[in-house]
């Protein structure tokens, strides 16, 4: 066990792949010398020299091709972008070509794109987006959002081994604020969700930035007796289905919380999922909490007003355990 | 001839040459080698030629983009790649990937969407590269190809092989930002690429003279801190000794070179297009300059050619079209539920979310 924050952890997973494996090296802007715009990469470029450590122009499309084109031969880059906002640059290259590789011509694209995402940190528009769904709709790209210490080295690890690409939702709230005792050999297969604490009368479902305020609502209404399963999806594409419906099976009351936009979000898939799989067993609406459908305001009471957070979750918590 | 190039808006008087008309003046490769790529040539044409025959009999279906006037680049071009070079092609780059070493029973089974295809149907035209192979598959996004050339050289250099890497793209997707980050990065990081932009006049109906405002498109090269030179892309000795220079260079480690070649697309940009936007006298003029027949009268003037030869060569290439053809013909179409297979190299089958559509209906229709 190492105590480790949710940043340290995801450059110890950076440093122990790269020890690992020589195919493994970094890409992207201000990673080197300046070490990231967090310091994710902090000293990487000191410890396996710049041709692992890969400074570029400010140009997010011409990172997410040169991943491919190594990727495709054999390379194992882990790219970064310096906010998941910018991977719009990016974006064509990444649902377009990497994945649609695999598909086409059975090629694998071994690559990680690591993206800083999430808001709650007053970066307005441009510095707090939650750029999932995006992806998930895009078939051809793996999906993981980790909300903890363990999560982010565990994931990271299973995401640079996977032989397709990978979207690495990274959260810029928890970099320093999460901090936890991390098994030192930690590996998170994707596509499985963890029950971060087992409940009895209803299922809320988080992953990301959500899953901290999932579990303060959850501990909030624990204090008038109401027994609530928290489940952390942890991977999107894949996710973790089988899981989710059991849960709600058992439940029969789901809430699905989500930092992203309401239309269109991930949450709203796993909505429907349970409509489709679990309907003989619901007593209450699948509800779902999740930002507004406009861009991230910057100021701080517009923001809060716009994202979720623990006491709005409660709220729609109590309305359901209530119905 | 008073200019070394064929008809360019800076220089739109330039006569047309006399159909027939050799290989410029200059450093030639033996004959042997002309030949050689004379019937590479040929063999590219004639292949193009079968697959818009499929396409008009409904044999062949959707796109057909063809590279009618652009063989003596796309040929010439990958003919000085070594074994290990790694090729990222454009979409009417026949010529290299026969080069290359892609059949045309390949390019027909894919042009056909049949099962064994590379692609097994899920995609078509020159879409082709298996993994593994020194050609990387291209997506339609033609600029997209540009950054992913400079990855494959990153890679090479990362792994301390001596490979290179040529990669072409049309005068339209050059003014793709794609190009922009590619060229610079390569020059950043002194990579082994050579990128030929093949101008073609027209991007769909677009003229280049609605594309850009340069003289030269090489004359970017400039601004990227690499050498440019813009090139008669119709004759394969100026194109042979255009890229050898580059590749030369690249593999002293010397970093990319942007290499203009001039050629004219003698089709419409599919072949459902009949480019009634091109204006006439534009093709008479550009048909002087077909790379196929300069070199055929190159060859007849120096003896290498004549009528026997040149129809001995020509049988041989039909006959191996029309086995290849037959074959493609007497293929499998694919299984309509390969659509939903390969999405990923690893899959678990319990990773698929039920459809919850087709469940329902399997039980209360039961």
């Amino acid at each position: 066990m190492t105590e480790l924050t949710y940043l340290e952890a995801i450059r110890t997973a950076l440093i122990e792949e790269m020890d690992a494996d020589p195919r493994v090296f970094l890409i992207g802007e201000d990673i080197g010398h300046f070490g990231g715009a967090f310091k994710v990469t902090q000293g990487l470029l000191e410890r396996f020299g710049p041709a692992r450590v890969v400074d570029t122009p400010i140009a997010e499309a011409l990172i997410m091709g040169v991943s491919i084109g190594a990727a495709i031969r054999g390379q194992r880059p882990v790219a970064e972008m310096q906010f998941a906002d910018f991977v719009t640059c990016g974006f064509s290259q990444l649902v377009e070509n990497a994945g649609t590789f695999h598909y086409r011509l059975g090629v694998s694209v071994p690559m990680v794109v690591r993206l800083p995402s999430g808001g709650g940190v007053g970066g307005g528009p441009f510095h707090s987006r939650n750029p999932e769904a995006w992806f998930t709709h895009a078939s051809g790209l793996k999906v993981v959002a980790p909300a903890t210490p363990s999560d982010a080295k565990g994931l990271m690890k299973a995401a640079i081994r996977d032989p397709d690409p990978v979207i690495y939702l990274e959260q810029k709230l928890l970099y320093r604020s999460a901090k936890e005792d991390v098994p030192d050999d930690v590996f998170v297969d994707i596509g499985k969700a963890r029950i971060v604490r087992p409940g009895k009368q209803a299922t809320l479902i988080a992953y990301a930035n959500a899953v901290p305020m999932a579990i303060e609502a959850a501990a909030a209404v624990e204090k008038d007796g109401f027994d609530v399963e928290v489940i952390d999806l942890r991977t999107l594409i894949p996710w973790d289905w089988q899981t989710v419906v059991r849960s709600v099976e058992k439940t029969g009351r789901v809430l699905i919380a989500s930092e992203a936009s309401r239309t269109g979000g991930f949450a709203s898939d796993v909505a429907a999922t349970i409509a489709d799989l679990a309907f003989a067993h619901l007593d209450a609406p699948v509800l779902r909490v999740a930002a507004a459908d406009a861009p991230v305001p910057a100021e701080k009471s517009l923001e809060a007003y716009h994202r979720p957070n623990a006491e709005k979750i409660e709220r729609a918590l109590r309305g359901l355990l209530a119905y | 001839m008073s200019s070394p190039y064929p008809p360019h808006p800076s220089a739109p008087a330039v006569p047309p040459p006399a159909i027939g008309h050799g290989l410029q003046k200059g450093a030639q490769p033996d004959v042997a080698t002309l030949t050689a790529l004379w019937e590479m040539m040929s063999l590219s044409r004639r292949t193009e030629t079968r697959i818009i025959e499929l396409y008009r009999q409904n044999h062949v279906t959707g796109g057909v983009y063809t590279g009618h006037g652009n063989e003596a680049t796309s040929v010439g071009s990958a003919w000085c790649m070594a074994e290990h070079d790694v090729l990222v092609p454009t979409h009417r780059d026949m010529g290299s990937h026969l080069v290359r070493g892609h059949t045309v029973e390949e390019v027909l089974l894919q042009a056909m969407k049949r099962a064994d295809s590379q692609t097994g149907g899920k995609d078509s035209g020159l879409h082709l590269g298996r993994e593994g192979s020194n050609i990387v598959g291209m997506i339609s996004h033609l600029a997209h190809m540009m950054p992913v050339a400079v990855g494959v050289a990153l890679a090479e250099r990362q792994k301390g092989s001596h490979a290179s890497v040529l990669t072409t793209v049309g005068e339209g997707a050059s003014s793709l930002g794609d190009f922009h980050e590619a060229l610079n990065f390569a020059a950043v990081q002194k990579l082994p690429v050579v990128f030929i932009i093949v101008n073609n006049q027209y991007a769909y109906s677009t003229p280049r003279t609605l594309q850009y405002a340069a003289t030269f498109l090489s004359s970017r090269a400039a601004g990227y801190g690499m050498p440019g030179e813009t090139i008669d892309g119709t004759d394969v000795a100026i194109v042979l000794d255009a890229t050898r220079r580059a590749f030369e260079r690249a593999r002293r480690g010397e970093g990319p070179t942007l290499i203009e070649s001039m050629t004219m697309r003698m089709r419409g940009h599919s072949e459902h297009d009949d480019a009634k936007y091109v204006p006439k006298p534009l093709f008479e003029a550009w048909r002087g300059w077909d790379p196929v027949h300069r070199l055929e009268a190159h060859l007849r003037a120096a003896g290498a050619l004549d009528d026997a030869k040149v129809k001995a060569a020509v049988d041989a290439i039909e006959a191996r079209l029309d086995r290849a053809v037959a074959a493609a013909m007497a293929a499998a179409p694919p299984e309509g539920r390969s659509a939903v297979e390969g999405v990923f190299r690893r899959w678990e089958p319990e990773w698929s979310v039920p459809d919850g559509a087709i469940a329902l209906a399997d039980e209360v229709l039961r």
